[in-house]
C-alpha cells in the first residue's frame, strides 16, 4: 500500500483509544461471568480520565488536520473534548448508585456511554460534512439506547422511542442540509466551504444553500433542544432514567453546541448576514421558552428540561455574536453549565423517600432542615443558573452577553437578561420549597457517597468560581482564537 | 496603622471569616444558636473597629480614592479587583459596618429558629454592603450589588412575616429586574471604554446619544433601590415582612446603595444625561416626597407607615443628588446617613414592641408612656430626628436639601418643603397614638420597658443623632472635597458639551 496514503493518526489518538476501550468494555462484560457493571463502569471512568489525558498531549496550538481534511484537532477541540469528557464520566458516577437501586444493571449502559462521547469527540473534530455527520450519527445511536436501557419500563421504551423518531427526523433534515450545500457550493470540506464563500463576496448568495444552512441549522438546533426544535426534550428528560437525564443535560449539549459554533463561524463564517439573524431569533424563543415554560412544571425533570433550553438559548447568543468573544463566552458558558447542572443532578438523584426515587418539585419542602448540606448545594445551583453572583453562571452570562453587545445585538442582550429575570422565579421557587416550607414527608437522610462528593465538588466550584476566573477565561479565548483564526 | 495593610479587603472579607467559623460550630441546638451568635457579634463588631481606621486616616484633602487596592483578576479581559474610598463611599462603609452589630444584637432573643443559617447570612450580607461602596471596579460592582440579593431574599423568606414568600419574590424580581438593564449598560459601557475600572471610565467621555440609553438603564437599577415612584411598591411589602434585623438593614444600607449608585456612576458617567433627565428625577421625588407622605398618613401597621416614610425621605435624597449644588449634593450624602441612622433605629423601636406584643397594629397600642417611659423617650428622640428638629441629624440633611433645590427652583423647593410638614404630621400622629393617652388595653398592662440589651443597641444611635444634628461638620468635612470635585467635573463636563449652566 502507498505510505502516502495512509493518513497521520496520532492527532486522532484520544478517540482511538477510547474506541478500542469501549471494544475492550464490552468484551469484558460480555465474557465475565457475574454481573461485570460495576467494573465496567469504572473502567469506563478511568478510560475517560486517559482519554483526557491524551487530548491534552496530543494536538497544538496550532490546527493539525489529517484524515484526508476529516478531521482536525485544534484547541478549540480539545477544549471541548475536555468538557465532553468530563461530563460524560460524571453521568457514570451519578448513575451507579441509581442504577444499583433500581436493579437496573447493566453493563452495556457504560459501553454505549462510551461510543456515544468516541461521536461527540468525533463532531467537535470534524473538519467535513461528512465526518460531521458520522460523529453525529454515533452519537445520536448509541444514545437512542440509552434513553430506553430500562427496557422493562413503559416510560422509558417511551422516551427512547420518542428520542430516535425525532431524532431520525433532524438527522434526515440536516444531511438534506449538507447535501443542498454540496450541491451549490461543490465541496463538503470545511476549509473549501469557507473558501467557496469568500470568493461569494460581491455577489448574491444563492437561494438553494440558504436553503440548505437553514435545513443545517435546523437539525443541529434539533440535537442542542432550541425552540422551536425542543418539543422532544421534556417528554425525553421526564421519561429517561435520571442518570440518563443527567447525562443528556450536559456532554451531548456540550457538544452540539460546540458544533454548532465551530460550524456556524468557521465554514459559514462568511455567511454571518445570513445564520445570524436565524440564530438570534432561536435564541430568543429558546430563552424565553425555557424561562416561561418552566414556571408551571411541578415535575423536576420537566423543569429541568425546560432550564436546559433556556440555558441552550444563551449559549446560542454567543454562538449569534459570531465572533472571537462569543466563541469564548459559549465556551466559558458551557463549562459552567456543565458543573451546574452534575451537581444538580447529583441533587435530584438523591431524592428519595423511603427508598423511593421522586422527582416533584414540592418533595423537597423542608429539605434545608433535614438536608443542609444537600439544600445549600442545591440553593447554590439554582441561583448560579438564575445568573446571580457571585456565582460562576453570572460569569456565563456576562461573556455571552459581552459578545452580544460586541456584535452590536442589543436587543438580543436585551431580551436575554429579561428571559433571565422570568427564569430567576422558577429558580427561586425550588429555594422557597427547600426553605421556607415545611416538610410534609421528609427525604431519606442516607446519600449515597459518590453523589455527595459529586455534589460537594459542584458546589464548590460554582461558588467558588469568581476568585479564580481567570485561567478558564484565558484558556477559553485561546481556544475561541483558534477557532477563529483557523 | 501600616497604610501598606489592605484595610478595606480586610474590613469587606472579615464577615466570611465569621461565616466560617460559625460553619464549623458543634454541638446541640443552643449551644450553636449561641455560640453562632456570639461569633456572629464578635466579628461585626471587629469589622466595625476595623473600618474606624478608615475614617481616622482618611485625608479629607484630596478628592482622590484612599485605600486603594488593585489586584489583577481577570486579566485578560482587563477587569482588576479594584478597592477605594473617597469622600462619598466613606460613611456609608461606617454606616454598614455600624449597623450590622446592632442587628445582630437586635436579634439576639427575636431569632430562635435556625440561628446558625440567620448569622450567616447576616455576615454576608455585611460583606456584600461593604464591599459594594468600595468596590471601584464595575463587574465587582455589580457582584456585590446583585450579591445582596441572595442573603436578603433568605431572611425575609424564612424569618418572615405571614405574607413573606409573597415579599421576598417581590424583592427579590423588582430589584433583579432593574439590575439586569444595569448590567446591559455596563456591557455596553464596558465594550465602548474597554475598561471597568471606575476611575478612568468617570473620565471617559461617552458619546451624547447614547448617554441617555446608559443613564435610563442605570435609573432602571438605582430607582428601584432607592426607591423612587412609582417603583417603591417592592419596599413596604418587604420591609413588613422581613424581621426586624431585615428591616433595618434593608432602610439603612440597601436603600442608600441606589443613592450611591447615582453619585457614583449616573451622575459623573453620564453627566450631559443627567443634566437632560433631572427634572424627570424631580418630579418623581416630589411625587414620592407628597403622595407616599399622604399614604403613610393612612396607615394602621406601624411597621409599614415607617416604610412609607422611608421612600419619601430618599425622595429628599434624589432631589438634593440631582440639584447639582454643594448644597444639594452633600444635604443629599446627609440625608442618607441620617435616614440610615433613624429609619434603622425607628424599625428597632418597632421590633421592641412588635417582641413583647407581636402586633405592629397601630391600634393595639397606646398610653406606652406609663409603662414604658425610657422606650418613649428613645422612640420621641427618633421621631423627632424623622420630622427633622433642628440639633438632630434629620434636620440638618433636609436643610441643606431644600437649599440646594432653592437654588435650583423656588417651586421644587416649594413642594419638598411640604412634605416636610406632611412628614412631621404622620409621624406625630403616630407618636402620640402609641405613647400618649391612657394605658387601657389589657394586653399592654404588664409590658416592660427596655432591657439593658436594648438600651445598648439604642445608645450609639441616639449618640449619633445628636452628633450629626449638633455638629454635622465632623462629617460634611470629609466628604466636602470629593463633591466639590464631583460638581466641578460635572460643570466642565456641561460646559464642554454646550450645555451652558445658566439655562438649566
Amino acid at each position: 500500500m502507498d505510505p502516502t496514503l495512509v493518513p497521520a493518526m496520532a492527532s486522532a489518538t484520544p478517540e482511538i483509544f477510547l474506541a478500542a476501550a469501549g471494544m475492550a468494555l464490552l468484551m469484558l462484560g460480555v465474557f465475565r461471568k457475574e454481573d461485570a457493571t460495576g467494573l465496567v463502569s469504572w473502567l469506563a471512568i478511568a478510560s475517560f480520565i486517559v482519554a483526557g489525558v491524551l487530548v491534552l498531549t496530543h494536538g497544538g496550538p496550532t490546527d493539525t488536520p489529517t484524515f484526508f481534511g476529516m478531521f482536525v484537532t485544534s484547541q478549540f477541540a480539545q477544549f471541548a473534548k475536555i468538557l465532553i469528557l468530563m461530563g460524560s464520566a460524571l453521568s457514570i458516577i451519578l448513575s451507579n448508585d441509581y442504577m444499583r437501586r433500581e436493579q437496573a444493571q447493566r453493563f452495556e449502559y457504560p459501553v454505549l456511554i462510551v461510543y456515544a462521547t468516541v461521536g461527540m469527540m468525533m463532531m467537535v473534530s470534524a473538519d467535513d460534512l461528512i465526518a460531521l455527520y458520522i460523529g453525529l450519527e454515533l452519537q445520536s445511536l448509541a444514545l437512542y439506547v440509552v434513553a430506553s436501557i430500562r427496557r422493562d419500563t413503559l416510560r422509558s421504551t417511551e422516551a427512547g422511542l420518542k428520542y430516535f423518531v425525532l431524532g431520525a427526523l433532524s438527522s434526515g433534515m440536516l444531511l438534506y442540509g449538507c447535501s443542498l450545500i454540496y450541491g451549490f457550493a461543490g465541496t463538503t470540506d470545511f476549509a473549501g466551504l469557507a473558501g467557496v464563500f469568500t470568493t461569494l463576496e460581491n455577489e448574491t448568495v444563492p437561494v438553494g444553500l440558504v436553503f440548505g444552512l437553514v435545513f443545517l441549522i435546523s437539525g443541529l438546533a434539533f440535537k442542542v433542544s432550541a425552540v422551536p426544535f425542543h418539543m422532544w426534550t421534556p417528554d425525553v428528560y421526564e421519561g429517561a432514567p435520571t442518570p440518563v437525564t443527567a447525562l443528556f443535560a450536559i456532554a451531548p449539549k456540550v457538544a452540539a453546541i460546540c458544533l454548532f459554533l465551530r460550524v456556524m463561524v468557521g465554514p459559514f463564517g462568511e455567511l454571518i448576514d445570513q445564520w445570524q439573524q436565524v440564530i438570534v431569533v432561536i435564541s430568543i424563543l429558546s430563552m424565553g421558552l425555557g424561562a416561561f415554560a418552566a414556571l408551571v412544571q411541578t415535575n423536576i425533570k420537566r423543569l429541568m428540561a425546560y432550564s436546559s433550553i433556556g440555558h441552550m438559548g444563551y449559549a446560542l447568543v454567543g454562538v449569534a455574536a459570531g465572533n472571537e468573544a462569543g466563541a469564548s463566552g459559549v465556551l466559558i458558558y458551557l463549562t459552567v453549565y456543565l458543573f451546574m447542572n452534575v451537581g444538580t443532578f447529583a441533587c435530584i438523584l438523591a431524592m428519595r423517600q423511603q427508598g423511593r426515587a421522586v422527582e416533584g418539585i414540592n418533595d423537597l419542602a423542608g429539605l434545608s432542615k433535614s438536608h443542609p448540606m444537600m439544600a445549600v448545594a442545591l440553593l447554590v445551583f439554582m441561583f448560579s443558573m438564575a445568573g446571580i453572583p457571585p456565582l460562576a453562571g453570572f460569569f456565563g452570562k456576562w461573556f455571552v452577553f459581552l459578545a452580544a453587545i460586541d456584535a452590536g445585538l442589543y436587543t438580543l442582550a436585551i431580551l436575554g437578561v429579561m428571559a433571565s429575570v422570568v427564569s430567576a422565579f422558577y429558580y427561586l421557587r425550588i429555594v422557597k420549597i427547600m426553605y421556607f416550607d415545611e416538610a410534609v414527608e421528609p427525604l431519606d437522610s442516607a446519600v449515597p457517597g459518590d453523589l455527595r462528593v459529586v455534589m460537594y465538588v459542584a458546589t464548590a466550584v460554582t461558588l467558588l468560581f469568581f476568585l479564580m476566573p481567570s485561567p478558564v477565561v484565558e484558556v477559553a479565548d485561546a481556544a475561541a482564537a483558534a477557532l477563529m483564526g483557523g | 496603622m501600616a497604610s501598606d495593610w489592605p484595610l478595606l479587603s480586610l474590613v469587606t472579607f472579615l464577615p466570611l471569616a465569621g461565616v466560617i467559623f460559625i460553619l464549623f460550630v458543634r454541638g446541640d441546638e443552643a449551644t450553636v444558636a449561641r455560640n453562632s451568635r456570639y461569633i456572629a457579634l464578635w466579628t461585626s463588631m471587629a469589622a466595625f473597629l476595623l473600618s474606624l481606621p478608615l475614617w481616622i486616616g482618611f485625608d479629607p484633602t484630596t478628592a482622590e480614592f484612599q485605600f486603594v487596592e488593585k489586584v489583577a483578576w481577570i486579566p485578560g479581559a482587563n477587569i482588576n479587583y479594584h478597592m477605594g474610598l473617597d469622600g462619598i463611599s466613606l460613611f456609608f462603609v461606617l454606616l454598614s459596618t455600624l449597623l450590622t452589630p446592632i442587628c445582630i444584637l437586635s436579634s439576639w432573643d427575636a431569632v430562635k429558629t435556625r440561628v446558625r443559617e440567620y448569622m450567616i447570612a447576616f455576615l454576608v450580607l455585611e460583606t456584600m454592603m461593604v464591599g459594594m461602596f468600595c468596590a471601584l471596579d464595575m463587574l465587582v460592582f455589580y457582584i456585590f450589588f446583585e450579591g445582596v440579593l441572595i442573603p436578603m431574599f433568605i431572611i425575609i423568606g424564612v424569618w418572615g412575616g405571614a405574607r413573606r414568600v409573597y415579599a421576598a419574590f417581590k424583592f427579590f424580581l423588582y430589584t433583579l429586574l432593574g439590575s439586569v438593564l444595569m448590567l446591559v449598560a455596563m456591557l455596553s459601557m464596558y465594550f465602548t471604554a474597554d475598561t471597568t475600572d471606575v476611575p478612568t471610565l468617570m473620565a471617559f467621555k461617552f458619546a451624547a446619544d447614547i448617554q441617555p440609553w446608559l443613564w435610563l438603564a442605570f435609573f432602571a437599577s438605582f430607582a428601584v433601590k432607592v426607591p423612587m415612584w412609582p417603583v417603591h411598591t417592592w419596599l413596604p411589602d418587604a420591609h413588613v415582612e422581613a424581621p426586624t434585623a431585615g428591616s433595618v438593614i434593608l432602610a439603612g444600607v440597601l436603600l442608600k446603595m441606589g443613592g450611591y449608585g447615582f453619585l457614583r456612576f449616573s451622575i459623573p458617567m453620564f453627566p450631559e444625561a443627567t443634566d437632560m433627565f433631572a427634572p424627570l428625577v424631580f418630579t418623581l421625588s416630589v411625587v414620592a416626597v407628597i403622595y407616599t407622605s399622604l399614604v403613610a398618613l393612612a396607615q394602621e401597621d406601624l411597621k409599614k407607615l415607617i416604610a412609607y416614610s422611608s421612600v419619601a425621605h430618599m425622595g429628599f435624597v434624589t432631589i438634593g443628588m440631582f440639584t447639582m449644588n454643594e448644597q444639594g449634593v452633600q444635604g443629599s450624602i446627609f440625608q442618607m446617613l441620617s435616614h440610615g441612622i433613624v429609619s434603622g433605629a425607628l424599625f428597632l423601636c418597632v421590633g421592641v414592641i412588635y417582641d413583647r406584643m407581636h402586633t405592629r397594629e397601630i391600634a393595639a397600642y397606646g398610653g406606652l408612656v406609663n409603662r414604658m417611659p425610657r422606650y418613649a423617650l428613645v422612640f420621641m428622640i427618633f421621631t423627632m430626628a424623622s420630622v427633622g428638629l433642628p440639633a438632630t441629624s434629620g434636620f440638618v440633611g433636609e436643610f441643606l436639601v431644600l437649599m440646594g433645590a432653592f437654588e435650583v427652583s423656588t417651586w421644587l423647593a416649594a413642594f419638598a418643603a411640604t412634605g416636610v410638614i406632611l412628614g412631621a404630621a404622620y409621624m406625630l400622629y403616630v407618636y402620640r397614638r402609641i405613647i400618649f393617652g391612657v394605658l387601657d388595653k389589657e394586653n399592654l398592662k404588664s409590658i416592660t420597658d427596655l432591657s439593658p440589651r436594648e438600651i445598648a443597641i439604642f445608645a450609639p444611635l441616639v449618640i449619633l443623632v445628636f452628633w450629626m444634628g449638633i455638629y454635622p461638620a465632623s462629617f460634611l468635612d470629609m466628604m466636602a472635597v470629593s463633591v466639590d470635585n464631583l460638581i466641578a467635573n460635572y460643570n466642565v463636563a456641561l460646559l464642554e458639551s454646550g450645555v451652558t449652566v445658566a439655562n438649566r
